[in-house]
């Protein structure tokens, strides 16, 4: 018996790959950087010499400006649109993940469910937002809640079901032989299982809960979001600000993306070997 | 005392529909005590339902399985046996170590005996070195091997094994058959293998079971007697005489089942 490994076997190709691009990190940043600020100078140019009116295109020199002008505001609306977002994210995705998990313990409700969950998907919720308006105080923050956890409900509830029915049929026999079912089976094998579909669903739910909170905004109710200051600033002719404040969406919802990425290789360390 | 008995054994999937299909037809065998016993036949004739039957993983249509003295569903419930596949079916979640750990976890074995077993199996097939590792960081034979560390953790008296080692290339797998055929000499564990190849089937048995298809019955059982296995083992006289007695039944030549054993 010994415990020196062949290299042989060791050096699996199917193995994963380690450290390929774990080295150096700045070589995988720097191309999207590169393309990106040749991008800006580029917009820059087009607007400054073909004289473009600021109300079709404003250049990036003066959004930056007014990015700076309107930093403070750009902040706080940016963090009561996220408050939005990052709510509706957690109820709608924990109502789907619950919701799931029901739909595949009952194979008839996971029938059902999916016709469902898809014509849920197919209503085009942000039409909603204004009904929805009416339906809460002028002042309050649940209507648009409510937009981005329905919005939010599908992507985590069809990729969280489809996780947890795909078991591996060998892991269900090996189960079987340890003579463990029910809920030590889901805990151990289904939950885990699932969790990288989970986080599929969780990485679009990330994206859309943003775009959900700031459109959402659009139709009234109270204006302290990044959403109401772009109507207004719109509606005010003044398009850099605007822009600005469309900067700040941007920027909030790539802070929601990124965070689900980083809590998706936190909860699945064996993802990141 | 014998460790597996089959009596009046068929098992009909689909029964009373137009894709009837008869996958096993009047199977009687015994499994003694530490014995090692093969099945093997061409694709199709329920050698892997018969492994299947025997760990109560599905139910005979008609006849009765004892394992350990019990009905099947009493000895899965006391896990009385521990069982490998030709897939590792490691669990990506779990590190070598806590995969190792799960039957016993489940056994509700204190986490310090847990802690203890699963490094002396991970020693016993060479991978002590990778408790910490996820099996997605282990080569393909690595992962077998941990999946039979696996199966031997709860010191099961019977070992059921469905082509654990089809996967795997040649030295690996020879290398692996050495390390079974030591570990169930060294713990007294009976074994019931599957396998596709012969050598493989006469190397490792203390009997080797023939089996045809449409309907998979028993055909033929070979005893082998090699004594203890060595490196001379495979290139002796006696391994190939075994061989050729097995590609014999297999071809339907030799004398019917009851005759030999």
């Amino acid at each position: 018996m010994t415990t020196a490994v062949d290299p042989v076997v060791a050096a699996d190709p199917t193995a994963p790959v380690v450290t390929s691009r774990r080295g150096r990190p700045w070589l995988a940043v720097l191309p999207p950087l590169l393309v990106g600020v040749a991008g800006l100078l580029l917009w820059e140019a087009v607007v400054k010499i073909g004289r473009v009116a600021p109300f079709v295109l404003p250049a990036p020199s003066a959004i930056g400006e007014q990015l700076w002008l309107s930093r403070d505001v750009v902040w706080r609306t940016g963090l009561a649109s996220g408050e939005n977002a990052l709510i509706g994210l957690l109820a709608g995705a924990a109502v789907g993940l619950l919701a799931a998990m029901v739909a595949a313990r009952f194979a008839f409700l996971g029938e059902v469910s999916i016709p469902v969950a898809a014509a849920l998907n197919a209503l085009p919720i942000i039409a909603l937002a204004p009904i929805l308006n009416n339906m809460f105080d002028s002042t309050s923050s649940v209507p648009r809640r409510l937009v981005v956890g329905i919005v939010v409900f599908f992507p985590v509830f069809v990729n969280a079901l489809r996780g947890l029915r795909e078991v591996d049929p060998i892991h269900r026999d090996l189960m079987a032989s340890y003579a463990a079912g029910g809920w030590t089976f889901t805990r151990l094998v289904r939950l885990p299982a699932a969790l990288p579909f989970v986080f599929t669903g969780l990485r679009q739910a990330s994206s859309l809960a943003v775009i959900a909170a700031v459109v959402a905004e659009y139709f009234g109710g109270l204006q302290n979001g990044l959403g109401s200051r772009i109507t207004s600033a719109a509606a005010n002719t003044a398009y850099p600000r605007a822009w600005a404040f469309v900067v700040g969406a941007c920027v909030l919802g790539l802070v929601f993306y990124l965070a689900a990425l980083l809590l998706e290789r936190l909860v699945m360390p064996w993802r990141r070997v | 005392m014998t460790a597996v008995l089959l009596q009046g054994v068929s098992k009909v999937f689909n029964a009373g529909r137009a894709d009837e299909v008869t996958a096993l037809t009047s199977v009687d065998l015994t499994v003694e005590r530490g014995e090692f016993v093969t099945l093997i036949g061409p694709s199709g004739c329920g050698k892997s339902t018969l492994l299947r039957l025997v760990g109560d993983l599905t139910q005979p249509s008609a006849g009765t399985v004892t394992v350990a003295g019990k009905p099947a569903a009493t000895a899965r419930a006391d896990q009385e046996y521990g069982i490998a596949f030709q897939q590792a079916g490691l669990f990506d979640w779990r590190t070598v170590q806590r995969n190792v750990e799960l039957p016993l976890e489940l056994r509700g074995t204190s986490k310090r005996e847990r802690r203890d077993r699963a490094r002396e199996m991970l020693d016993l097939v060479g991978l002590g070195d990778f408790a910490g590792h996820y099996p997605a960081q282990l080569s393909g034979g690595m992962q077998q091997r941990v999946a039979i560390a696996r199966a031997l953790a709860v010191h099961p008296p019977l070992l059921l094994m469905d082509e654990p080692f089809g996967a795997l290339d040649e030295m690996t797998r020879e290398r692996l058959q050495d390390e079974l055929l030591r570990i169930c000499a060294s713990t007294g564990t009976s074994t019931i293998f599957v396998t596709h190849s012969i050598p493989e089937a006469v190397y490792l048995s203390d009997r080797v079971v023939v089996m045809s298809a449409r309907p998979g019955r028993i055909t033929e059982v070979v005893p082998i007697d090699l004594g203890p296995r060595t490196e001379a083992t495979r290139q002796s006289p006696g391994f190939f005489t075994g061989i050729t007695k097995v590609r014999r039944a297999l071809r339907g030549e030799a004398v019917p089942a009851g005759a030999t054993s």
